[in-house]
């Protein structure tokens, strides 16, 4: 008996021990003012600002480089390392005034003579080859007094996109790959390649200080695994997670819900019959029902889209045509009636299967179509064949993909559609449409632009290019006593703002 | 068919008869009527568990897993059938021709199946699926291929033993035709050793369907096969829906089960 005593004794130690250990770890960081973030993958082997090359790492490396503007978490640029600009009537001259006193976290002020070097750097070393293309065309990069004056070549009303993207670095500074140094809110500590990478409060940050003292961003590369770390809570923020994944998790969590920054929608061959006849178009996106596809693809988690602009990029997002085509399979089958195609027609979705999401919501969309009469098959294809004959080939009926803006401007997600770009995979061609394109990225004036791309993305929804369906739900698991979390409307993690 | 009983009165063969009946039977009624449509889907009752509404409980997608079963299976065994109709088909005639002949196109194709039989089957049939892309058709198509050296060689060894022996030499003496040799005299006797190989090969061409599906090359995501459904249900496992994955190999077990007693006992003779 007391044998049993004592041994069960000592089980309940062991066990206090464990659980103490594991609330300490948690309870140090909270001390401390840290925190531990889970990331799915190893950054690039370079953490240069122009050697960037996965989105994995630029969401990390956010934290720590600034551009002369930087994207606010509604999309709007404003002013960072400069502190306004002014542009010649004919748009193309940019001046930008640069911000005095800002330090680089090795402690040199930033001057004007940093910002040429780094417009010229990135011109010639970038990975991006959008930013690349766009560098291309600028004539001259140059200081004059605490101005730098940038002239382009032709205007381009997206400029201050690309700005943005163009991180400072000191001049002269050669150790970029491996010890990063920016003027953003954090700094960079250290990297354990395979294993973690810290970075740390900067305190000479010239706007608003970060709230952390210190983040570790620690690797898990199995999905598995970072699940097992936030039950054992030894992870404190991971963001990018599935409903399904979030669904079991502990109280000492909570789930933030945003978005995956894509156009998710059943596109459509607009070259092919018989989705060349607007009404068959339309007649689809009456028959398909997108809340129910919601709920029985993510339980009901996904914003609705209505067009090819997702709801974060508020800028441009028109949330009335959200139900341009409310679910009517009446209305779809009188129109097909009216095409000429009363009894249906067989339609196949092509999906590529490595993405579940897409194979699955194609096969919800097949079944609501068929109760408006359209025969829809789903038909799977590995991802190369469908890059290749679909994408690239346009031998295809209809697919389910998503597409994101790789840039934050609105020609990103709407000048894949102008007849004449390469793109344009649907072959969605519009007189009307293009002729709003041109004239938006023709104007310069920031209102008359947005309006007139508000009017672009309306042509698609009134043409039905596509059947517009939702931006997926994107979940981060955070420590309950964290607060503070921004979504971006695009890919990135900023952590200035979070706090205990 | 009394013959074949009074052959085979085993225990083997009663209980895979019975087996192989009972799940052929449901199969063919569900081909005519499903509780539900198979297809049909219902955000309302997504991912059920077993209930008097749903016998077997739903999917992910609210479908009824009950019905999707009866229809997968018919699925599967229409392919299945085919496979081994065209495979022993062809494989008897190829071993017909060569084992009564013999000579030089003997050689040519039994070295031919020599070639695909060196090669793992399930592995040919992959290269081909990947290559032809997902479908009935192509599955039937490239299993009855794979299939037919194997049929080939048995009939084939049976016909060179048969053709030697003193029966089929008087036959030829009378003046027979080779065409009535080989069909009255010689292939009867090969139903002893071919029966037991279309049972099992009955069997590898369900399991062959359900792996192929179940790997992603097999039937395409618009079509149900038992196969397609094991390998969707496998994500849901741990996700507090086991009786989806457990319901699904159950019903291929039984099948398999089935023909497996049934080709065990025709090789048995009381």
């Amino acid at each position: 008996m007391k044998k049993t005593i004592c041994l069960l004794l000592a089980a309940l130690m062991l066990f206090a021990c464990a659980c103490g250990k594991q609330e300490t770890g948690a309870e140090a960081r909270k001390k401390a003012n840290e925190i531990c973030v889970g990331i799915a993958q190893d950054l690039s082997s370079s953490l240069s600002p122009y050697q960037l090359a996965t989105a994995g790492t630029r969401e990390v490396m956010f934290n720590v480089f600034e551009g002369l503007y930087k994207s606010d978490s509604a999309g709007d640029f404003k002013p960072a390392l400069a502190t306004g600009h002014t542009v010649s009537a004919d748009g193309l001259t940019y001046t930008f005034a640069i911000r005095e006193n800002v330090k680089f976290h090795n402690g040199a002020v930033m001057t004007p003579a940093d910002v040429v070097y780094s417009f010229e750097t990135c011109a010639a070393n970038s990975v991006d080859s959008a930013i690349k293309g766009v560098l291309a065309n600028v004539e001259s990069v140059k200081a004059e007094g605490n101005n730098v004056v940038i002239r382009l070549a032709a205007p381009n009303s997206d400029f201050l996109a690309y700005v943005s993207s163009v991180y400072i670095s000191p001049a002269a500074y050669t150790d970029q790959d491996t010890k990063p140094v920016g003027t953003g809110p954090f700094c960079f500590e250290s990297r354990t390649v395979q294993d973690s990478i810290v970075i740390r409060c900067f305190a000479d940050y010239w706007g608003p200080k970060a709230r952390l003292t210190r983040i570790t961003f620690k690797i898990f590369e199995n999905a598995t695994a970072l699940v097992t770390a936030l039950d054992a809570g030894s992870v404190d923020l991971v963001a990018h997670m599935t409903s399904d994944q979030v669904s079991g998790l502990k109280s000492d969590y909570k789930v933030l819900e945003g978005t995956m920054n894509l156009v998710q929608a059943l596109y459509l061959n607009n070259a092919v019959e018989p989705l060349n006849n607007v009404k068959v178009r339309q007649a689809l996106c009456y028959a398909v029902d997108v809340d129910e596809m919601l709920k029985l693809t993510a339980d009901g988690h996904g914003s609705k889209l209505g067009s090819s602009i997702y709801p974060s990029f508020a800028k441009y997002f028109d949330a009335s045509l959200i139900n341009a085509y409310p679910h009517d399979v009446e209305k779809a089958k009188s129109l097909l009636a009216e095409a000429g195609y009363p009894n249906g027609f067989d339609l196949v979705i092509t999906v590529p299967s490595n993405y579940t999401p897409h194979v699955n919501t194609g096969m919800v969309l097949a079944e609501q179509l068929k109760k408006a009469g359209i025969n829809a098959s789903v038909q799977e294809v590995e991802w190369n064949t469908w890059l290749t004959d679909v994408y690239q080939g346009r031998k295809f009926q209809a697919t389910v993909s998503g597409f994101d803006a790789s840039t934050l401007t609105a020609n990103a997600l709407l000048g894949r559609f102008e007849s004449t770009s390469k793109k344009n995979m649907c072959g969605y061609a519009s007189e009307t449409f293009d002729k709003y394109m041109q004239e938006a990225n023709a104007t310069t004036d920031d209102a008359r632009r947005t309006e007139l791309f508000k009017v672009a993305a309306k042509c698609l929804s009134d043409d039905a290019a596509n059947v517009y369906l939702q931006d997926l739900a994107d979940f981060v698991a955070i420590r309950s006593t964290l607060s503070g979390y921004n979504f971006y409307p695009f890919y990135v993690m900023d952590l200035s703002t979070v706090t205990y | 068919m009394k013959k074949l009983f009074a052959k085979h009165n085993n225990w083997f063969f009663k209980v895979g008869l019975i087996l192989t009946v009972c799940m052929v039977g449901i199969v063919i009624i569900g081909q005519f009527w499903t509780p539900y449509d198979p297809n049909a889907m219902d955000a309302a009752a997504k991912a059920q568990g077993p209930s008097l509404k749903h016998l077997l409980g739903t999917d992910y997608f609210g479908r009824d897993i009950f019905s999707r079963i009866l229809e997968g299976a018919g699925a599967t065994l229409l392919i299945a059938f085919f496979v081994v109709l065209l495979g022993a088909g062809m494989g008897t005639l190829i071993g017909a021709l060569t084992g009564y002949f013999g000579g030089v196109v003997d050689e040519i194709l039994m070295r031919i199946c020599d070639a695909l039989t060196a090669f793992p089957s399930v592995l040919l049939a992959l290269i081909a699926l990947a290559i032809l892309g997902p479908g009935r058709l192509n599955v039937i198509g490239v299993l009855a291929l794979v299939f037919i050296p194997s049929f080939a060689r048995i009939v084939r060894a049976e016909f060179s033993r048969i053709k030697k022996l003193n029966y089929v030499s008087l036959a030829k003496l009378q003046g027979v035709g080779h065409l009535r040799i080989m069909l009255r005299h010689i292939l009867p006797n090969t139903l002893p050793v071919l029966l037991p190989a279309i049972s099992i090969g009955f069997n590898n061409a369900v399991l062959a369907e359900a792996s192929m599906s179940f790997l992603g090359v097999g039937v395409s995501a618009s079509e149900v096969s038992l196969g397609r459904m094991l390998s969707d249900s496998q994500n849901y496992i741990l996700r507090g829906m086991p009786w989806y994955a457990i319901f699904v190999g159950l019903t291929i077990a039984l099948l398999i089960l089935g023909f497996s007693l049934l080709g065990e006992g025709l090789q048995q003779e009381d």
